[in-house]
């Protein structure tokens, strides 16, 4: 701590990075822009199976735009385009050869607003498994359905009324069947965009614990507002910032990243510390 | 204390303005009301002489020279016109409404983006054209170049069709048609629809479109299973008003019809519709036969009626079937 901060500012959770664990994300002098703005600019990260990654930072900073490179969830947006390397699990993400539609079956996401279908609990849950390659018997279905609700610690407040809608659940409800809706189709990674801003603490809390839960099987990249949330769940956190170029135009940018409990006590960059102990403008 | 909170000023407008709006709103009732009770007045003689079912299904029109309410000499079997409105509005609508959904779907979801400002605008251009120029450009255009062709091929390809005694694409081919009528009506109800669509599903929430695109879909997955079915109550609701301009067009289908008052089943065949044949023969009607012509307006009053109705009982059914309840 001779370099930190005298007392850690937030509870750390006690989750610390994988000796080993393998890249799933490789990113390399990444940069977004929409248009003719370059918003984000020479992302370079690492991220891990089976950890939880966390993205923080200011409003504005990015966090979302990178996180959307990772599903090429950006392909759907009119007019962004990607450059520099990302690497899934190896292979160039945006090779020639590469499926966005594949991608994203590979690599779920939950949004910030719960977006459950205007369908019953089960369809929402199925949604995924019903289009694609493989069409599952019913009784397959059924188990992937429970399998997901449960997984997305859902099952036993729903069990009794697969049929009503996904839209008479609360908000925190609603979150979890989102999950159970990514997860389902078996991914090997969820992408989570502040999936908790929209919930109450209770609520909150569930969702945390059971991102726990879930990174003993996906790999977990979340981006949050919140950065007790990502002190609390997270193994790696990475900042970012808001930074204005010389013509003056605002762009994101990595400032660190590291391991969780490191950024949190002994951040090595000045805004790092300044933003985590809220001396931020 | 309570003397501050009393009215201050003498708020005249206020009670006018109240009045003046009622007034408007009441003005609807009294105008439809109005219009149904008088046309049905002049038309009920008629009914009553020829008998309702059989002025609804006669295929005989011949009009009589009665200048009283009495005496009348004509025979009036509506079928043929009733048969050319329906015709041309079903053939209009059944080409129109999927072209339309392509269009929109084009616009909204594919074309480049510098393109959507300019094709969304010139389709809502095309949806303020007059009909009587979709008419001139059909009939002496499209008729000869393209239409004339593409059914005479028809009748040689499908001439042979029969079902159940109804050949559809029978010949012989004189180019004026319920077909060529209701291509053109497709064409001018095309761009209203289109409009209506392209913002409905422009509206359409973008978070529940993302969360199946996360999940895998393909843009065509997520415009079938998800755009299409929230969407739903816009598109019938698009779908009626242009049927409902395809029931109604007079001036564009009197220049393709052909105008006759025999009436054969073919599409290729030349007809006459309900509002075609009300404006073609108004000017030279004797009394007798005005008031015949009153009583296919009733009738094609009853239809728009009936179109709405339809269509709010399908958007009621399907928005209680799917809406937020089960599936
Ligand atoms: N769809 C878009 N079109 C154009 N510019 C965009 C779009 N999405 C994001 N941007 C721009 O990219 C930059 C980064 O935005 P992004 O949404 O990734 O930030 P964020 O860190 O997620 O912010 P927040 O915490 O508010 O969600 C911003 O300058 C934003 O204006
Ligand atoms: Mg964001």
């Amino acid at each position: 701590m001779a370099t930190g901060l005298a007392t850690p500012l937030t509870p750390h959770g006690g989750r610390r990075p994988t000796e080993g664990a393998p890249v799933v994300f490789e990113l390399g002098g990444v940069n977004v822009s929409y248009g003719t703005h370059r918003a984000v600019r020479d992302v370079s990260m690492d991220i891990h199976e089976r950890e939880i990654t966390a993205l923080i930072g200011p409003s504005g900073c990015g966090k979302s735009t990178v996180l959307r490179c990772l599903n090429r969830m950006n392909d759907l947006v009119p007019g962004a385009s990607v450059s520099g390397k990302v690497a899934y699990r190896g292979a160039d993400l945006y090779g020639a050869d590469v499926d966005s539609i594949e991608v994203r079956r590979r690599i779920g996401m939950v949004f910030q607003k719960p977006n459950p279908f205007p369908k019953s609990i089960y369809d929402n849950v199925a949604y995924g498994l019903r289009f694609g390659p493989d069409r599952l018997s019913r009784s397959d279905l059924d188990d992937r359905v429970e399998a997901a609700l449960t997984s997305a610690a859902l099952w036993d407040e729903v069990k009794d009324k697969l049929n009503s809608s996904g839209h008479a659940l609360s908000g925190g409800q609603q979150q979890r069947l989102c999950i159970a809706r990514a997860v389902a189709v078996r991914p090997d990674v969820v992408l989570m965009d502040e999936p908790c801003s929209a919930l109450d603490p209770i609520a909150t809390a569930k969702i945390e614990d059971l991102m726990q839960k879930l990174a003993d099987e996906f790999t977990l990249v979340i981006v949050t507002h919140n950065m007790q949330q990502a002190a609390r769940v997270s193994d790696r956190t990475a900042f970012f910032t808001a930074d204005t170029d010389s013509e003056g135009v605002r762009h994101g940018r990595l400032v660190e990243y590291d391991a969780t409990e490191k950024i949190f006590n002994r951040p090595a960059d000045q805004r790092t510390e300044d933003y985590i102990s809220g001396r931020f403008g | 204390m309570s003397a501050t909170l009393s009215r201050q000023r003498k708020r005249i407008a206020d009670p006018a303005f109240r009045w003046f709006v009622t007034l408007a709103g009441a003005s609807v009732f009294v105008i439809l009301a109005g219009m149904v009770i008088r046309t049905t007045n002049d038309a009920w003689p008629i009914f009553q002489y020829q008998g309702f079912f059989s002025f609804l299904t006669g295929d005989q029109w011949l009009a009589g020279s009665s200048r009283t309410d009495s005496d009348f000499t004509g025979t009036y079997g509506a079928w043929p016109f009733i048969y050319g409105t329906l015709v041309t509005a079903l053939i209009a609508i059944v080409i129109a409404l999927p072209l339309a959904l392509c269009v929109a779907f084009y616009i909204n979801q594919l074309a480049p983006k510098r393109l959507r400002n300019p094709l969304s605008y010139s389709v809502e251009m095309l949806a303020a054209v007059p009909s009587i120029i979709f008419g001139m450009w059909g009939f002496f255009w499209l008729l000869p170049n393209v239409l004339r062709p593409f059914l005479e091929w028809l009748e040689s390809t499908f001439g042979w069709i029969n079902l159940a005694g109804w050949k559809p694409f029978e010949g012989p081919v004189f180019g004026s048609s319920y077909l060529a009528a209701g291509i053109v009506l497709a064409i001018m109800i095309l761009p209203i629809i289109t409009a209506i669509v392209r913002e409905v599903i422009a509206v359409n929430p973008v978070d529940q479109q993302h969360a199946a695109y996360a999940l895998g879909a393909t843009r065509f997955e997520v415009m079938r299973k998800v755009v299409l079915p929230s969407s739903f109550s816009g598109i019938v609701a698009a779908s009626m008003l242009g049927l409902g301009r395809a029931v109604g067009e007079t001036v564009a289908v009197m220049m393709l019809i052909g105008s006759t008052k025999s009436w054969d089943g073919s599409l290729l065949s030349a007809g006459d519709s309900m509002a075609a044949h009300i404006a073609a023969r108004f000017g030279e009607a004797t009394p007798e036969t005005t008031k015949a012509l009153m009583a296919i307006g009733v009738v094609l009053f009853l239809f728009t009626m009936i179109i709405n109705i339809g269509a709010r009982l399908l958007v009621w059914r399907i928005g209680r079937v799917s809406g937020d309840a089960a599936v």
